[in-house]
């Protein structure tokens, strides 16, 4: 337990005008935790997952993360050099439409290659070796390597999205919805085969998601959230077993049972 | 006077000629940076080589001698209305031999002679952008240029070779000029690549649809992008030229007659005439002389 | 004897807040404590309370007041206080819980649930497989299921699966909700004495056990939970 939190997140607000975004916001993340945001749309989850990933500017407050070489370094106080190397080495960014997140016109392998030829990797075939192995990983067939994205279904997409993310071995992901948008029985393998391959790499990850069932199975904890304010946090089985807040009450008992 | 005075000097306005100069300035200074500049409407239409027209008339005063080449030949359409056009607006010596030429305007080829000192090449540009094809967005773009994110202009080159095997863009062919800024060429073949890597003559590139001025300066490393398992290469040919017997240059291919039958011949017409003036003969030229004896 | 489970004076009630903040107690007051060796196992009529002490225990619940001391490591730590972080750290080396049913995750075969708990901790995947086998064939559950994941098996299939799960970590400290509930006489036979090596190795039990035979087995002490019930005190 004397190791150090990945990322620390301290009051971070932020407003549109005089209108809330998310407000006084604070927790910090561990290497290898996932956390899930819940909350119904306009909850201010998506601001709050912006903020954290510098794809947005908060109005307030600070987000600190634990460099690959042991330094905190406030997000928002480096330069967007950095900022983007960051992005593209030590984190990722699951969209929930994988059109957001891929290069439609580009190959299978060369989506995956992206981000090694980005750290400079020059060398055809290795690239090409990894990402086969990131492709089977994420159960595409390795013959699809050199087909586009646009001939991909939906579940494949998102899964080539993960490959694409996960290959230089960031130490956290953030995902938006990532399996809102997928029919019920591809969101089931995505959901699964993503709890692996956290638990396999010990990553760290902030799930956005409105739905109960992904946070139940993929976060070891979890924040609720309510017109912008983290209204309960704590341990997932406990938010979902023992609700304290009225509206978490209401957010768990509307889940269809079947 | 000629009909002459009705324009300025070059056909460019003093004002407009100094904001371009500027431009050429900030252009080598940075080596490879895309300047944005306020191309002018010319009297010719866009992909006609409005962009490197507004260079020369730009750079170039009573005393210089101007060359014109398209796809290394000095007597095509576009080359000889732009030789005209330089001719009529400011009564500049032109030549066609590569040596005496103290600007040369080009579109798709660099000479096969060596450029020397004090020689200046102006291509003309089409699209300067090397990343457009796989980022539309110019924001974008701007921003991996200024961060050096190059990543994307491998993952086109891995998608040549993922498709045939080997890199397959033969021209407009990807450079990184000075260890920083990655290039668009123009499109002259991958072939010329090689000669722009510290080239004595001073290399200025004009796009005028889309406003943009570039430039290598003399003695400036440009270094075509590739793999460590997939290295650049420039195309070989079987034959030397048909008419001059020249090994090692860029040929075209001529189809001769409705049979299929067809020479190959440098493209670079100066360079094939003083060969063939030095005596050099090619398989094509050779049994014609014997004819005649 | 070392004591590695302290419950002290802790309450809970629920405030139903969709049914006009309806306040339900459930416990208050509960006081006991569990030894290192000993089998405790929790009495009295069903809606008493008995699932939401083992859950309270096992952090699923929170509390009210009170505290629930478990020896780390070495060191006393309060699940009704503590960081969810640290919870789970003590769930993956401290603390087990078998429950009732099995929260099966598509896809995973039965031998990766049944090892999965040991590779967390560290355990080479061979080995962690290798205990994961003894354990299951133990529970007389068909090798040839191994391989499939445990969704579509019958319930006393899955509890195996599940008791096997639970058993196979070293945790000082087991809570068993109804771990027999569905299993025939040779199975419940097989996890009793399963119950008594976990005692010999010095494991602090807390169970629910309905089947009296069961209990008659395996406990060292019945703690009635009417005394910590609202309503068990008013009746």
């Amino acid at each position: 337990m004397s190791d150090l939190p990945l990322l620390k997140v301290n009051n971070l607000s932020k407003f549109y005008g005089s209108r809330i975004g998310c407000k006084d916001v604070s927790f910090e993340l561990w290497p290898g935790e996932v956390l899930a945001i819940v909350g119904e749309s306009g909850s201010g989850k998506t601001t709050l997952l912006n903020c954290l990933s510098t794809r947005l500017l908060p109005s307030t407050g600070s987000v600190t993360y634990r460099m690959r070489d042991e330094t905190y370094r406030d997000l928002y106080h480096m330069n967007e050099a950095e900022r983007r190397f960051l992005m593209r080495t030590d984190w990722g960014f699951v969209h929930q439409n994988p059109a957001d997140g891929l290069r439609m016109s580009v190959s299978a392998g060369a989506n995956v290659g992206e981000r090694l030829m980005a750290v400079g990797d020059r060398n055809y075939g290795r690239i090409r070796q990894t990402a086969a192995d990131w492709l089977s990983r994420v159960e595409i067939a390795e013959d699809r390597i050199d087909d586009q994205p646009r001939s991909f279904s939906g579940g494949m997409r998102q899964r080539l999205q993960i490959a694409r993310n996960l290959v230089t071995s960031p130490r956290l992901v953030f995902m938006d919805e990532p399996t809102g948008g997928l029919d019920v029985s591809v969101q089931a393998r995505l959901l699964d085969l993503l709890r692996g391959l956290v638990n396999d790499l010990g990553l760290a990850a902030i799930v956005v998601t409105h739905d109960l069932a992904v946070a139940r199975l993929l976060s070891h904890r979890m924040m609720v959230m309510k017109d912008g304010h983290v209204i309960e946090q704590g341990l997932t089985d406990r938010v979902l077993d023992d609700p304290r807040e009225r509206y978490t009450q209401l957010l768990v008992s509307s889940i269809l049972q079947v | 006077m000629s009909e002459l005075a009705a324009y300025n000097f070059a056909y460019l306005d003093e004002q407009t000629k100094r904001m371009i100069r500027r431009a050429i300035l900030k252009a080598i200074a940075i080596p490879g940076y895309q300047v944005p500049f306020a191309s002018r409407e010319m009297p010719m239409p866009y992909g006609w080589g409005t962009g490197g027209v507004q260079v020369t008339a730009s750079i170039i005063g009573p005393d210089d001698v101007l060359k014109v080449i398209d796809q290394g030949a000095d007597d095509t359409t576009n080359a000889v209305s732009i030789r005209a056009f330089f001719q009529k607006v400011a009564e500049v010596a032109v030549t066609t031999h590569t040596g005496e030429a103290t600007i040369i305007q080009t579109r798709h080829r660099i000479p096969e002679e060596t450029l020397k000192e004090g020689q200046v090449l102006v291509y003309q540009v089409p699209i300067p952008e090397p990343l457009r094809f796989l980022e539309p967005r110019e924001t974008e773009t701007r921003k991996m240029h200024a961060l050096e994110e190059y990543g994307l202009m491998h993952v086109k080159l891995y998608e040549d070779i993922a498709r045939h095997g080997r890199i397959a863009t033969t021209y407009a062919y990807p450079v990184k000029v000075h260890g920083r800024y990655v290039m668009d060429p123009s499109p002259t073949p991958k072939f010329d690549n090689p000669k722009m890597h510290r080239s004595e003559a001073l290399q200025l590139f004009g796009a005028g649809r889309e406003k943009r001025i570039y430039a290598v300066p003399p003695h400036t490393d440009v270094v075509s992008l590739d793999f460590e398992d997939h290295p650049f290469e420039i195309q070989t040919f079987d034959k030397p030229c048909a008419l001059c017997g020249a090994n090692h240059v860029y040929l075209d291919e001529i189809v001769l007659d409705d049979g299929g039958k067809r020479m190959f011949v440098c493209s670079d017409t100066d360079f094939c005439e003083t060969r063939r003036a030095e005596g050099h003969t090619g398989e094509m030229l050779a049994p014609s002389q014997e004819a005649a004896e | 004897m070392a004591t590695p489970l302290i419950v002290s004076e802790v309450s809970k009630s629920f405030i139903m807040h969709l049914r006009g903040s309806l306040v339900l107690p459930v416990v208050s007051n509960v006081s006991f404590s569990v030894a290192s060796g000993e089998c405790v196992v929790l009495g009295g009529p069903s809606g008493i309370g008995k699932s939401s002490i083992l859950k309270m225990l096992y952090g699923n619940y929170g509390v009210d007041t009170g505290q629930i001391l478990l020896d780390h490591d070495g060191r006393m730590v309060d699940i009704a206080s503590s960081h969810p972080r640290l919870v789970l750290e003590v769930r993956r080396r401290t603390l087990g819980y078998v429950s009732q049913f099995l929260r099966t995750v598509p896809r995973v075969a039965t031998l990766d649930v049944v090892a999965e708990p040991l590779i967390s901790r560290g355990v080479s995947t061979e080995e962690a497989h290798e205990r994961a086998s003894d354990l299951l064939a133990r529970l007389n559950l068909p090798k040839d299921l191994w391989q499939l994941p445990p969704a579509t098996f019958s319930g006393g299939e899955q509890q195996r699966v599940n008791i096997a799960r639970g058993f196979i970590t070293d945790h000082t400290v087991l809570l068993l909700d109804e771990p027999t509930a569905s299993l025939d006489a040779a199975n419940r036979a097989v996890v009793v004495e399963m119950i008594g090596a976990k005692k010999e190795k010095g494991v602090g039990l807390l169970g629910i056990f309905h089947d009296e035979e069961v209990r008659e087995a395996v406990a060292d002490r019945i703690l009635d939970v009417r005394q910590f019930s609202p309503r068990g005190v008013a009746a």
